[in-house]
């Protein structure tokens, strides 16, 4: 009734007077809890008057018998919401429960109540409990006094912080405020088991820190805290200490450090010099650089000395010494603390470089091991590296930039020392120093681009890897000094003939042209490192010689290595395409034509391995490119392919007419050139209009169904799936997949093609798969129904790894094709309840397909969903280790591996069954079956010990013949397996 | 040195210091691992190199005879320690 209006708070305090009169204490709780939970439920309604009423009810009743508080405390934290009460009334409120209550007696959700209160308090009337003064601190200490429940410690430590934050008044009682909270330092708090509130430990521990962290007055006392904790043994105290020393670096200043500073610097040293625990370590790296900060920020006065230099002499003096030994095991924390120390300022790093790069760059010519230069370039590869992070060197200060010539004399020697390790460290550096801009003359450049040519062409592949890659990244700083020095020589090596023995040319050569991809990542650079490429291409073509397939391959791959770098920039991906594109194609068309003039040798250019590795080429120019100007591109090259306009090729001059899709024989090795049309076309952006794509589509499909050679057929396939996966859906696409189905099912059923045909299905059920088509079903349906058949049924089943596997060239997300997410697993479900069916419904020539069709989607799917599903299937699984065919086998035994180790006690009932199969296939007369068994009888032992026990014995004996296997890696499987297996239930484990 | 023609394996190895009370354990340790990973054919041979432990001849002679090998391995608190020798992977 209240709530409405009907009746004032005032006529149901009279309607209640008899109960809140009433002497005996538990009618007059009810009656008081009655009237707060109406308080509760309106007390926006209430006017200033009976606000002011009710306010003094409620305290005077703050004095009454203790069962009638909690309702008190309810009422009163009703009207601490209310907006109309009265200017004081707050403060006396506050005051009557500090005065009369003893908070820590009440229960935890009373205690909760009273904060509600302060905290209503706090958010609406700053002002007025700011007029209380530090009575209002003093009281709140006494509130919370020995809390103990971590859902009101949250709360408390919020109204601590906002205490500090809003600047109240805490007056003499800043110690005891200190002492109220941090007595919980660190949290040890562990929620109990079905916690309901999810109170974590770290919610805690993060808002202790933030009160403590929160103002200088509590340094004095905080940081011996700190520091004893550090010193204590517990690794969480520890960590949770460096943390919050971390932390409060952020506001502290020289002031509040100044006292503590060397018993800090001590803990930190210890634990880094002494402590196992990485986490640690990188928690004392923190606080010591986020001290250093700290110092460094203060402002010195005049008179005070400077807190930095000591502190940083002091780290000096400690680590310095050790540095000089680099065999020794202080080396790495002594560099790394005075790392920490370098990265805090710029000016601890002047401070410590000055006094460390001379001391290390005078021990690498003193030690001449180059295990220990390794070591001690290294720690320079780390000082280095922090110079790189303060950008730019200033001319005046840097010691680093004083120290130029010595540096580069050390980096260079290091490339030169024949040890690999050395040679890695050395390139890194040689990395960091080119990075850093006006750091390197030019003459060092140039002496930098000689070293970076003979490593990247040098014998090991590790410091060519690396060297390579130096290269890579240097080459967009200094573009002139790459194309005039190494572009020009590595051109030169290229095309120098050799007096070395075949083998060695021939992968000097492949050295060469890698690098040549390599340093390809500046537009300028790419612009003359790309007509190279493709003039060496053309020469390996018009040679004579026989391992030219191999040769061309690895100019392929460097080339898909430039496309691959200048992807990201606009200019140069336009660029590439418009010089890579139309001159392969010019190539390939050259080479197809049927009287060209070098028979033989221009048809290695045709050969499958050659054309799949252009296919990644023009694959990667395309993918990037604008709408526009592939739109502009894909007008020259479908016409090509459809109409034979050769308009737009080099040399365009060709004996005869380009027909892919013409009837003929002649034309077999211009067909194949679908293969270049597929990674075009696939890998166009989705909005680009096709020219034509009716006719092309339909010339496809007549292609893949009725071409001979199975390279043309398959590619044919996979452009067309390609196409069919990003047309619009509509009425025309309908149109030309009925088309299709058309197509198939006649030649699947009958003739000469059923291969092609069976290609052809695969693909485009794929692509239907990938972007959830309706008609993707019906044609799965199919292929299920093809298991069955005796002579395509194999062939199906491998059919079902293609459709899930992430397929290179076409149908992948990188060339914009629509693909669902969780196609697999919406495959998985719709699919494999047929699959099985169809299994047990199987005659026993064709079960064997099924199995690999299912072990093949099963192979592909998430493990996590493998394993959540598997149960289910586990018993047609374990019957298919028992099938003949070692592809099942094999998918069957690798499904089975992460569920032995992930779902130890399902597969704990049929223990006897996998411990049989297992070790019958240790001795299957293929190496991977033999490897992959072994390994699932390791994965055995994951299961409980009870339950493997009474097999030990006949395992080990088992286990005892793959040890003397043929072939090394079963033996190794063995060995680990029989070692497991030995151990199980033995002591000491 | 293995000779898998005759089925033999010799290991030598070299204690760190020429008092090493370790010796035996890790003799046997050498031993007991050999013994799980390689097949029955072979014929073990596990002894301190030459001239490097004290106490020498008497652990060559211990770790060579196939009864105190095989009594120790019964020592459930020998098996524990040689165990731990063995899987101090995890």
């Amino acid at each position: 009734g209240v709530k409405d209006g009907r009746w004032t708070v005032l006529q149901l305090v009279e309607a209640l007077g008899f109960s809140l009169e009433n002497t005996d204490p538990r009618t007059r709780g009810r009656g008081i809890q009655l009237l707060s939970q109406v308080l509760l439920q309106c007390y926006s309604l209430l006017q200033e008057k009976e606000v002011l009423h009710l306010v003094l009810f409620y305290e005077s009743r703050l004095q009454d018998n203790h069962l009638v508080i909690p309702s008190v405390l309810q009422g009163l934290r009703a009207l601490s919401m209310c907006e109309v009460l009265s200017p004081g009334l707050a403060v006396s409120v506050l005051k009557a429960i500090f005065q009369e209550v003893h908070v820590q007696s009440l229960l935890q959700l009373d205690r909760h109540t009273v904060y509600s209160i302060i905290t209503n308090f706090m958010s609406t009337r700053e002002e007025e409990l700011k007029g209380l003064g530090a009575n209002f601190t003093f009281g709140f200490i006494q509130v919370m006094d020995g809390e103990k429940d971590p859902r009101n410690l949250l709360v408390a430590f919020q109204i601590v912080h906002d205490l500090i934050a809003k600047d109240y008044a805490l007056g003499p009682f800043v110690e005891e405020l200190f002492e109220v909270t941090s007595c919980y330092f660190p949290v040890d708090f562990t929620p109990p088991p079905n916690d309901p509130h999810g109170i974590q430990r770290e919610d805690l521990i993060l808002s202790l820190r933030a009160v403590l962290a929160s103002t200088t007055q509590f340094a004095e006392f905080l940081l011996p805290l700190l520091i004893e904790k550090l010193d204590s043994e517990l690794q969480s105290a520890k960590l949770d200490s460096l943390q919050t020393l971390t932390a409060c670096c952020a506001i502290y200043g020289q002031k509040e450090l100044q006292e503590f500073l060397p018993s800090l610097w001590s803990s930190l040293r210890r634990e880094v010099f002494q402590t196992a625990s990485e986490k640690i370590e990188t928690e004392c790296l923190a606080a010591l650089r986020a001290l250093s900060a700290c110092l460094s920020r203060s402002v010195l006065t005049s008179d005070s000395e400077d807190l930095l230099d000591s502190f940083l002499s002091s780290i000096l003096q400690d680590c310095r010494h050790h540095l000089c030994e680099p065999d020794m095991k202080l080396v790495w924390p002594s560099a790394k603390l005075l790392q920490a120390a370098a990265a805090a300022s710029l000016r601890t790093y002047h401070r410590i470089t000055h006094s460390v790069l001379p001391l290390l760059l005078e021990q690498y010519t003193k030690h001449t091991q180059s295990s220990q230069r390794r070591t001690i370039l290294e720690m320079l590869l780390g000082f280095l590296e922090l110079q790189q992070k303060w950008g730019h060197v200033e001319e005046d200060e840097s010691t680093l930039l004083s120290l130029q010539a010595p540096v580069c004399s050390v980096v260079f020697s290091a490339l030169l020392d024949p040890s690999v390790q050395l040679q890695l460290v050395g390139i890194k550096a040689l990395t960091v120093l080119g990075s850093l801009q006006g750091f390197l003359s030019s003459s060092d450049l140039e002496l930098v681009v000689d070293h970076l040519i003979r490593l990247a062409l040098h014998e090991d592949s590790q410091s060519s890897e690396a060297a390579m890659e130096a290269a890579g990244s240097l080459a967009p700083t200094y573009p002139k000094v790459f194309s005039g020095h190494m572009v020009p020589r590595l051109e030169e090596e290229l095309q120098s003939e050799r007096e070395e023995s075949h083998h060695n040319h021939h992968s000097f050569q492949q050295r060469c042209l890698q690098a040549l991809a390599a340093v390809s990542t500046h537009t300028s650079i790419v612009r003359e490192t790309v007509p190279i490429l493709l003039q060496h291409l053309q020469k390996v073509q018009e040679g004579t010689e026989a391992r030219n397939t191999q040769d061309m391959i690895s100019v392929c791959q460097s080339l898909h290595r430039v496309a691959l770098q200048c992807q990201q920039d606009a200019e140069g991906c336009w660029y590439f395409h418009q010089t890579v594109v139309p001159h392969l194609l010019a190539m390939a068309v050259q080479a197809a034509m049927p009287e060209s003039t070098h028979t033989l040798p221009g048809k290695a250019l045709l050969e499958e391995e050659v054309l799949a590795a252009m296919i990644p080429v023009i694959s990667a120019a395309t993918t990037h490119l604008s709408p526009e100007l592939a739109a502009q591109s894909v007008s020259h090259v479908v016409p090509l392919f459809l109409d034979g306009d050769v308009s737009f090729l080099p040399q365009n001059s060709f004996p005869c007419s380009f027909q892919p899709f013409g009837d003929g024989e002649c034309l077999e090795a211009q067909r194949r050139l679908v293969a270049l049309l597929m990674a075009f076309v696939c890998s166009l952006p989705r909005d680009v209009a096709i020219p034509q794509q009716e006719w092309l589509l339909r010339e496809l499909l007549a292609l893949s169904c009725s071409c001979n050679c199975p390279f043309t057929a398959t590619t044919a396939a996979k452009c067309f799936a390609g196409l069919v996966n990003k047309h619009p859906a509509g009425q025309q696409l309908d149109e030309i997949l009925q088309l299709a189905v058309n197509r198939m099912e006649p030649s699947l059923a009958e003739g000469p093609h059923r291969t092609q045909a069976l290609t052809l299905l695969l693909w485009v059920t794929k692509a239907l798969v990938l972007r959830y088509h309706p008609l993707s079903s019906c044609l799965t349906d199919k292929l299920l129904g093809l298991l069955g058949d005796t002579e395509l049924g194999p062939a199906t089943a491998d059919g079902f790894s293609l459709l899930m596997a992430e397929s290179p060239d076409v149908l992948h997300k990188g060339c914009h094709a629509d693909v669902r997410i969780m196609f697999r697993q919406r495959f998985f479900t719709d699919n494999v309840p047929k699959l099985v069916q169809g299994f047990h419904g199987a005659g026993p020539d064709v079960k064997a397909n099924y199995l690999k069709g299912l072990s093949h989607v099963l192979n592909h799917l998430p493990k996590p969903v493998l394993v959540t599903e598997l149960p289910t299937l586990l018993s047609l699984l374990l019957e298919a280790l028992s099938c003949s065919d070692r592809v099942v086998q094999l998918s069957t035994l690798s499904c089975l591996h992460p569920l032995l180790l992930e779902a130890p006690q399902i597969m704990s009932l049929h223990v006897d069954t996998l411990v049989t199969k297992f070790l019958n296939l240790t001795s299957s007369p293929t190496m991977a079956v033999r490897i992959a068994a072994l390994r699932c009888a390791h994965a055995l032992t994951s299961l409980p010990t009870t339950v493997l026990l009474p097999y030990k014995g006949r395992v080990i004996r088992a286990l005892a013949k793959p040890l003397d296997d043929k072939k090394r890696l079963v033996r190794k499987e063995a060995v680990a397996a029989r070692g497991e297996w030995f151990l199980l239930g033995s002591p000491g484990r | 040195q293995v000779n898998d023609a005759e089925s033999t394996v010799s290991v030598e190895f070299t204690p760190t210091i020429p008092h090493c009370s370790m010796a035996t354990l890790i003799g046997l340790s050498i031993k007991v691992k050999l013994l799980r990973s390689l097949p029955e054919r072979f014929k073990l041979d596990v002894h301190i190199t030459p001239g490097t432990h004290a106490s020498e001849h008497a652990v060559n002679k211990q770790l060579a005879d196939k009864e105190r090998v095989a009594a120790a391995l019964e020592n459930s608190h020998l098996l524990e320690v040689v165990n731990q020798c063995l899987s101090a992977r995890s």
